[in-house]
């Protein structure tokens, strides 16, 4: 079995809290897999014979004390420095080699969007500490809505190569996306424009987070990939790219007053509404998504609730205030916030 | 009588007329002795260490658990950053100098150093720029911006509090003293070596503090510079990292690192250069090549200046330049096998006696080994891109940080020590401390590496209970306690020993450098007399007439 038969292999039946590194489930992870397991044969194997002779020379020639005699004077020789030059020359060849080839396969530009060509663009913002995703195309179609935290892909498969391209920027200071299984880390610098791809062939849930200190709230910057079928996939598209959906019922409607007479708009978006907040997460299909700040919580009425009545108890510093609404505002807020579906 | 007469007896009056701890204090503020300004550094930077291992042991409290709420967010934040400007530029680089100051004079049978007033410059703005940094708890509390202060977190909109000015100030102060200390190195070993001694003939300690040197000379002012700018920013609305005024944050990478790079082979040459008189000392034989043992060292310090964006694969660099630092990176490790390989032949047919220096040399060697490799798969860019910014990284850069420098450093001090006090450290002490370091060192950052390879990142305050990270940082917390009472141990061996230790008599280990030949401790001159050398090692000469080095090299 070859290197890439080793990748898939450990692949299969992995639950989505692993984030191991050698666990791919995408071309260009495995193909840095492969690589590193070469490197680890290689670092592992100078390990094996330097480490002896180095133990070889500590018990061989150790002694408990010295009887005055000097041993013999070595003071160098020409060809075995040659030698010892050479090897590890050779060595650093092999790896340039090898590296060279695994770069050229990792690092793609990103083309044009073509109609047909199955491929999906995401323009990613990383914010201090929350992600933002603008869906640009898919299949060549502009699709210009824009969701939070949860990033969603289709499936590649075999008949059908479906490649996501990720645009990413900043809005503030440095972030780095990874999501180990799925590709090496990319930064997103405020002022530069990045790019990376994903692709994989196995549907599930990919689980990373922020790789560049950027903050208080550093270590809860999450990330959550969906990759679903297609089919999936088209629906949720299709779900997210609506307006928010308006409900006319008692409660909800005197929630939807309240948030929106409140400065929650000037930091939130809920599109179909004079909600045009862009500082925060936009929220005009919240409850499609499975968690709440930054995939640190379940999305559910009770921690939409304690989220809402103060977060810097869930996320302590993080850039959203508490402002004191009463039990009967919270119930109506969480009941509007509840019909975004 | 002259005025400079008048003024020279009043001050004398007034030392005799000071008593006891009074002249001792005013006598080590203002002494311009190379070798009483060496014990400051090494004093400081010992309390220094002591400062930021407790900071290291807070953070491994705050991981013992996944979403432990030991400390709060911005408390940990503030740890890692002074833990690492303390270890970096406040015991790393200070504690090497100031054994090189004690040192570099006797080896090259100087009476002192060039500059010896610029030298005690140096040391008191290492402790100001330090004093400067800690100072910002006082204005409630320590920056938060990681020691590698990456812009546009350092701009006033991100760090709004005056801890962030207090930082690069105290690093600004620091790095004059670093500086004036690289400038006198190279003056006083390009200029001041003993009749006879050549450049191929200083010892290998002082040629790696040559190089150190350089690199310093190349490396600091960058930093100095960037520093600066980041004054600026925040003071004058300059706007050279402000981002959201077209400044660039992609700038502070690169200044930063184009002295962050070369800054861990200041920190490492020096260690090399120990290990290189201790361990042909301890295995009764000539280092094996010193010349191609020099030209890896000036390779080395030559090859890391141009290789500094190995510290960014992540930031988006073009595929060219990722393979460039990659191929670069690399080849550094050439000159530094070529030196493991020449340790390994200098103890090959030997006679090795494992007293402490050498105990703590073979650590070095053993540990410097494994933390090189794993260097090696992080110069391979593809491997980088998963594995930079997470714990990974923090094991490799530990393992060469503490299984190289502070081993090397430890093996320094136990060898040097009867030198410079007259009395020999405590062998059993220095067995556990040993130990115990390498028990705990090997606990502590073994487990990072999987951590990182489990997708850990680094400068987390917390993580997820379900990512089976949990075990991995609970062993990595046990392993930090038990160095603990190794660094104590050692801590306690220096000072009982200074009292009680055993009477070393001038040359205790039957060494071969010039430092050995005079007494134990030296006068503040030195050496009554200069030295004519003829060899590497005058001492060999000297017990060994019939059979001199110079027939040799
Ligand atoms: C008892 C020994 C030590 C322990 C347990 C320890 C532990 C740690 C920990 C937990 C971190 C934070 C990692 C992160 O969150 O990314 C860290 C960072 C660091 N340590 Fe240590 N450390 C020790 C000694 C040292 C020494 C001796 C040095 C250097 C001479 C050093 C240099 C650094 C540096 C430069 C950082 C990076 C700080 C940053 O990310 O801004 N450490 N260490
Ligand atoms: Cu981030």
């Amino acid at each position: 079995m070859d290197l890439f038969g080793v990748g898939t292999l450990l692949a299969d039946c992995v639950p989505p809290e692993n984030l191991s590194i050698f666990h791919p489930v995408s071309p260009g992870g495995r193909s840095i897999v492969s690589l590193s397991i070469l490197v680890l044969a290689i670092t592992g194997g100078i390990l094996l014979v330097v480490g002896t002779v180095l133990m070889y020379c500590v018990f061989r020639f150790r002694t408990k004390t010295f009887d005055g005699h000097e041993p013999p004077q070595v003071y160098g020789s020409v060809p075995i420095e040659v030698a010892w030059t050479a090897a590890p020359a050779m060595i650093v060849f092999i790896l340039v080699l090898v590296t060279t080839r695994t770069l050229w396969e990792v690092e793609i530009p990103v083309p044009e969007p073509v109609v047909g060509d199955n491929t999906l663009f995401v323009t990613v913002v990383g914010r201090q500490w929350w992600w933002e995703y603008q869906y640009e195309y898919y299949n060549g179609q502009k699709l210009g809505f824009t969701t939070a935290n949860e990033l969603h892909m289709p499936v590649s498969e075999a008949s059908q190569q479906r490649r996501v391209y990720l645009t990413l920027k900043s809005a503030d200071v440095c972030h780095s996306f990874w999501v180990p299984r799925l590709a090496g880390k990319t930064d997103l610098i405020p002022g530069r424009v990045n790019s990376m791809w994903l692709q994989t062939e196995q549907p599930g849930l990919y689980l990373g987070q922020c790789a560049e200190y950027c903050g208080t709230q550093h270590a809860h910057m999450l990330l959550r990939v969906n990759v679903e079928s297609p089919a999936e996939f088209e629906r949720w598209l299709q779900q997210e790219a609506s307006v928010a959906l308006h409900v006319d019922e008692a409660t909800i409607t005197r929630g939807r007053e309240v948030f929106l007479g409140l400065s929650c708009i000037n930091c939130h978006a809920v599109r179909g509404t004079g909600a045009k907040g862009t500082y925060g997460p936009d929220l005009t299909h919240i409850m499609s998504r499975a968690t709440l700040a930054s995939g640190q919580i379940p999305n559910n009425r009770e921690n939409l609730r304690s989220w809402i009545a103060d977060p810097q108890k869930i996320k302590p510093g993080c850039l959203m205030p508490a402002f004191g609404l009463s039990d009967k505002q919270l119930d109506e807020v969480v009941s509007y916030l509840e019909s975004l579906r | 009588m002259a005025i400079a007469e008048q003024r020279r007896t009043d001050y004398q009056r007034q030392v005799v007329a000071a008593s006891g701890w009074t002249a001792i204090l005013h006598d080590w503020t203002t002494t311009v002795d190379h070798k009483k300004i060496g014990i400051l550094y090494v004093l400081m930077s010992l309390v220094f260490l002591v400062i930021g291992g407790c900071e290291a042991i807070l953070m491994r409290s705050q991981l013992l658990f996944p979403r432990y709420d030991f400390l709060p967010p911005d408390t940990f934040n503030q740890l890692f950053t002074m833990h690492g400007t303390t270890m970096v530029f406040f015991v790393g680089m200070p504690i090497l100098i100031g054994v090189g100051n004690y040192l570099v004079p006797l080896m090259i049978g100087a009476r002192d150093m060039a500059f010896p007033r610029m030298n005690a410059l140096g040391f008191w703005a290492t402790l100001f720029g330090g004093l400067l940094v800690y100072s910002s708890y006082a204005t409630g509390g320590a920056p938060a911006i990681g020691w590698f202060a990456y812009a546009p977190l350092t701009e006033r909109t991100f760090a709004r509090t005056a801890a962030t000015d207090l930082w690069a100030l105290g690093l600004l102060v620091s790095g004059i003293g670093t500086l004036t200390a690289g400038i006198n190195f190279i003056v006083t070993i390009l200029g001041m070596r003993c009749p006879g001694m050549t450049l191929r003939k200083i010892p290998f300690f002082a040629w790696t503090m040559l190089w150190t040197s350089v690199q310093i000379l190349l490396a600091i002012p960058p930093l100095t510079a960037a520093l600066v700018m980041v004054l600026l920013d925040r003071n004058l609305g300059a706007h050279f990292f402000d981002t959201q005024n077209g400044g660039s944050a992609y700038l502070w990478q690169h200044l930063f690192w184009f002295f962050g790079h070369p800054e861990v082979y200041i920190l490492v040459l020096p260690a090399f250069g120990m290990i290189s008189e201790i361990i042909p000392v301890f295995s009764r034989k000539v280092l094996f090549g010193y010349e191609f043992m020099a030209a890896a060292t000036a390779a080395i310090a030559f090859i890391s200046m141009g290789v500094w964006s190995h510290h960014m694969f992540t930031v988006g660099m073009s595929k060219t330049l990722d393979l460039y630092f990659a191929a670069a990176s690399l080849l550094v490790s050439i000159p530094t096998g070529i030196k493991f390989f020449n340790w390994l032949a200098t103890m090959y047919g030997g006679k090795i006696r494992f007293a402490s220096p050498m105990l703590f040399a073979f650590g070095f060697l053993s540990m410097f080994l494994i933390g090189g490799l794993t260097g090696i798969m992080l110069a391979i860019a593809p491997f980088n891109f998963q594995l930079s910014d997470s714990y990974f990284v923090v094991g490799h850069f530990h393992w060469v940080l503490i299984g190289g420098t502070l081993f090397g450093l430890f093996a320094g001090l136990h060898y040097w020590y009867p030198k410079v006090t007259g009395r020999m450290l405590s062998e059993r002490m220095a067995q556990w401390q040993f130990w115990l370091l390498l028990i705990g060192f090997i606990l502590t950052f073994g487990p990072m590496h999987i951590s990182g390879i489990l997708g850990m990142p680094r400068r987390i305050y917390t993580y997820e209970p379900d990512r089976g990270w949990e075990v991995w940082n609970q062993i990595t917390t046990l392993g930090a306690a038990i160095q603990v009472p190794s660094y104590a141990l050692f801590v306690i061996n220096i000072v009982w020993s200074y009292f009680k230790g055993p009477l070393a008599g001038d040359d205790p280990w039957n060494a071969w450098t010039l430092e050995w030949a005079t007494t134990s401790p030296p006068p503040a001159y030195n050496f009554e007399q200069i030295l004519v050398v003829k060899s590497r090692r005058p001492l060999w000469d000297l017990k060994h007439p019939d059979d001199p080095d110079w027939n040799y090299e």
